[in-house]
């Protein structure tokens, strides 16, 4: 009994660790004081005046487009590649790993400075090139989020379909994409978490006038930061809780819905008899 | 023949690779090893050797060090409580450590300095309780905590994967053998659990190893981590050669300190992030 | 067996070689077509402006956009080091940059700014011709750059833990008794010239010894600072975090709007006076539009707004004959004569010396 309580009380502190900063940034949102050292009262005028702040939302909406786009691409390269390079040979496979591996080794300044260096030589930089960069520090996450489903499935169902006649693409959904799709979907979670909260790459790799969130913020600093920008965060976050904890549900219900069907299936299959 | 085929579908990220990751790599290169003028040069490379350099890259190597012992140390237990608990869906583990990723990452730093500054919200309950005022921000200890804030949900999901993966009839049969549990953690868990846990270590220790902001963030400009010296060589000195011929150095590190760790990950493939 | 194992690698190699080098000359190509996109999109009307970080009022770019239909592409930064790595890049061309005096200099020497016509300007005149004679320092005709906004670095302190006489002498950034309560500047220049001028020395000395002596007198402050913060200072001091920091007079004009127990000091020693200067770019696309924008930043309603944005000293006499006595006899604001007369203008070091600088100050920090 008492090692229950001791595990809870564990528990309740490494959430508390984790969450205590947005729960002040959440407070912060409701400050009346622009200060963000002064509790000023409550108010929710930041929550108003964030939609209507021409800056805060072009750089809101450049976000989520190069969050979205960069997350869905990465994640089709990604799954692809996982899908290639679980069928190399040791040493190609070792070979691919590795390069896939710098991004993630690398220092962010290091990665978005050489970007910017190559950037330069061939183009000008831009709403892509930023694109570009966070499809680019994307798919490791996906890959390696993918990677250890392929073989925990085995490959050799796969292959028997195809030994069956199912053609490549019928045996890849029938088959592969069941066993990969919670490692395609947390890669793909993965991607657009890490292009959110990316700062130091985009920085680099930005063009005139485009600014993400993140960007934002670091020039905000300098005269301290407009709490619409909290407002606009607090609103991010409870949407992606939300978000999440719909798709938890749903998904729950999906897996419940299908052990019923199952169970239903077997009765079924019971009577003739 | 098969394979084959379902090889050419990494051809994408072929050419990905080839232009977005290993010509940035070249450029790089080429400036570490490249005077001002164009020459080639070793000195930007032995730089590293330079006291100040010196001292700011075994201070990384000792503060990345203490967040991975203390990511790790939180983290286990951590792991060893959650795989009790039934979850329906794993995933919602995973989903409980990714969600604070979506609130703005230097947002969340300048958070934990609110919290921690002398006049904080800390501060101010230890003066309630009767501690007095404890001087927390800027120092190396705050960094290191600003570290394992950031880092732990990398050492947890791994672990906790790899937890969760254990056969339960395995951990069963040892208890109905004898075992207690600690013969169980010990002989049966924890051996099962090695690719997650050096995965973690991975995970933690290179971030913490080439970090910067944490540290201009948390350590007030007190604190000098090699990713400062090379941030400000890049940002301040202009001096992008230095700053290149730093990254290669810190590149070996992180590189080395890689292989090191992966004589122990028998499995091999253990990179998985959950 | 081995020949099996070699062949497919060998491919691989091959094919990544082939296929980065079409990546190359897929993106030269692109790069091409970009460049002659942005050249068109120039004679179109845009001009990218490079600025310090919320240094120009929002209103004002939209009535600059209004009345000549020129589309204003703005980009930011935070310190003039950071800016120059952005600017050499090459990675974005700007057409007008604001940025501090000493970069400016630098700029101009390397023979990166364009001249600018003043003969065109309509509202030059507005400004003041003795801003305009001190920025001789670092651009000594006045050709090249258009001051936009000075100031001094002095300290901000809270008067509840400060009394105001010890204030006129830097020494007490190293007085024991304000241990951990003390914020200095995270920026190379500004945190040395409390030391140099303790030690009777020109900020603007390239003298070896005299900067060793004055860095290991930062060493020595080192253990009493809080923290070397940049943008932040205000903030901090405002909230009690500690009682004084080494700050730019525009910083604890912000930061007394706050904080109404803040007041600012410039030491008898004497400290820098800072202009920000407007320059255009040598390979600037948009040199005519850069200019409107300039002359346009000069006129008086134009000049108001970005005043009372920034709070920092306007050179803009137009401006200045609309404000009252308060905010006229504001020294964080306007400095006085006296103050003025012992500041002096940052100067552009030579290589040798910035590299030096930058050695002491990765040294201090790692001490």
């Amino acid at each position: 009994m008492v090692k229950k309580a001791v595990q809870r009380v564990y528990l309740a502190v490494i959430f508390l660790f984790l969450y205590l900063p947005i729960l002040v940034l959440i407070v912060l949102s409701f400050n009346n004081s622009k200060s963000r050292v002064i509790w000023g009262g409550f108010t929710l005028k930041w929550y108003a005046s964030c939609f209507t702040d021409e800056t805060i939302m072009s750089a809101f909406t450049t976000t989520l487009k190069i969050t979205v786009a960069a997350a869905v691409l990465s994640t089709l390269i990604g799954t692809l590649a996982a899908i290639g390079i679980h069928a190399m040979k040791k040493r190609n496979k070792a070979i691919m790993l590795g390069a896939t591996n710098i991004p993630l080794l690398n220092a962010d300044i290091v990665t978005g400075i050489s970007m910017m260096l190559l950037f330069v030589r061939f183009t000008n930089l831009g709403f892509v090139t930023v694109l570009i960069a966070h499809i680019t520090f994307n798919i490791p996450y996906v890959i390696l989020n993918v990677l250890p489903k392929l073989s925990e499935a085995g490959r050799s169902t796969y292959e028997a379909a195809l030994d069956l006649g199912a053609s490549p693409l019928y045996a890849f959904y029938k088959i592969t994409w069941p066993e990969i799709r919670s490692g395609v979907f947390s890669g793909f979670l993965m991607a657009v978490t890490m292009s959110l909260d990316d700062f130091s790459i985009t920085f680099f790799t930005k063009g005139a006038g485009v600014n993400t969130l993140s960007t934002m913020l670091y020039t905000e600093l300098r005269k301290g930061i407009r709490p619409e920008l909290y407002a606009l965060s607090t609103i991010l976050f409870l949407l992606a809780f939300c978000l999440l904890l719909v798709m938890n549900v749903h998904s729950d219900r999906t897996a419940v819905a299908a052990k019923r069907q199952d169970a239903h299936r077997h009765t079924e299959m019971r009577k003739p008899c | 023949m098969y394979r084959l085929k379902r090889q050419f579908l990494a051809g994408p990220y072929l050419l990905w690779v080839a232009g977005f990751i290993l010509l940035p790599l070249a450029f790089i290169l080429y400036y570490a090893f490249t005077t001002d003028g164009g020459g080639f040069t070793l000195s930007q490379i032995t730089a590293i050797a330079d006291p100040v350099h010196v001292k700011s890259l075994l201070l990384s190597l000792k503060l990345g060090f203490f967040c991975t012992v203390v990511c790790l140390l939180l983290a286990y237990p951590l792991c060893l409580i959650l795989s009790r608990f039934h979850f329906r869906h794993q995933s919602f583990v995973v989903f409980l450590f990714i969600l604070p990723m979506w609130m703005n990452f230097m947002l969340r730093i300048l958070a934990w300095r609110l919290l921690l500054s002398n006049s904080g919200l800390i501060n101010s309950l230890f003066e309630l309780v009767g501690i007095g005022r404890v001087k927390m921000l800027n120092t190396q200890l705050s960094v290191v905590f600003g570290m394992v804030y950031d880092f732990l949900p990398f050492m947890v999901l791994p672990i906790y994967n790899s937890m969760a993966r254990i056969n339960k009839d395995v951990v069963e049969a040892a208890k109905d053998l004898g075992a207690n549990s600690l013969t169980v953690l010990v002989k049966i868990v924890i051996p099962l659990t090695l690719s997650g846990i050096i995965s973690g270590i991975i995970m933690v220790f290179v971030p913490a190893l080439t970090s910067f902001v944490i540290s201009d963030l948390l350590g007030g400009g007190k604190v000098l981590l090699i990713g400062n010296v090379i941030e400000q060589e890049f940002m301040q000195g202009m001096n992008w050669h230095l700053g290149s011929g730093l990254s290669v150095v810190l590149m070996v590190f992180v590189i080395a300190s890689m292989a090191l760790l992966n004589i122990f990950d028998k499995d091999g493939g253990g990179a998985a992030v959950w | 067996m081995l020949k099996k194992r070699i062949i497919p690698a060998f491919c691989a190699v091959t094919a990544v070689c082939t296929l980065a080098a079409c990546g190359t000359f897929a993106a030269c190509g692109t790069g091409a077509a970009d460049r002659s996109g942005a050249a068109s999109d120039a004679d179109n009307g845009t001009l990218v402006v490079l600025n310090y970080g919320k240094y120009l009022d929002h209103s004002v770019i939209r009535m600059f956009e209004e009345e000549t239909g020129i589309d204003i592409k703005l980009e930011e930064y935070e310190s003039p080091e950071e800016m120059y790595t952005k600017f050499s890049s090459g990675s974005i061309r700007y057409d007008v940059v604001c940025t501090s005096d000493y970069m400016v200099e630098r700029l101009i020497s390397e023979g990166q700014v364009a001249e600018i016509d003043f003969s065109g300007f309509s509202y030059y005149d507005n400004l003041n011709p003795e801003i305009i004679e001190a920025s001789q320092i670092f651009d000594p005709e006045n050709k090249y750059s258009m001051p936009y906004f000075y100031g001094t670095l002095g300290i901000l302190y809270n008067t509840t833990m400060v009394p105001e006489e010890e204030t006129d002498t830097w020494s007490i950034l190293w007085d024991e008794k304000y241990a951990d309560s003390i914020i200095m500047q995270n920026s190379v220049r500004d945190t040395f010239v409390p030391a140099l001028r303790l030690l009777g020395y020109d900020i603007n000395t390239e003298d070896q010894s005299q900067i060793e002596e004055a860095v290991q007198l930062l060493i020595e402050q080192k253990p009493i600072v809080y923290a070397y913060y940049v943008d932040e200072t205000a903030d901090e001091v405002a909230a009690g975090n500690a009682a004084m920091a080494l700050v730019y007079s525009g910083e604890a004009a912000y930061a007394a709007e706050l904080n109404e127990d803040l007041a600012y000091s410039v030491p008898r020693e004497g400290s820098n006076l800072w202009i920000d200067s407007w320059f255009i770019p040598a390979d600037s696309q948009n040199k005519e539009n850069a200019q409107k924008f300039l002359d346009f930043l000069c006129r008086e309603d134009a000049a108001m707004l970005n005043f009372e944005y920034v709070w920092y000293g306007t050179p803009n006499l137009k401006v200045i004959e609309q404000l009252d006595e308060e905010t006229l006899s504001d020294a964080t604001i306007f400095p006085t004569e006296e103050i003025l007369a012992d500041c002096v203008v940052y100067k552009q070091f030579d290589q040798d010396t910035t590299d030096r600088y930058n050695y002491l100050w990765k040294m201090l920090k790692s001490e």
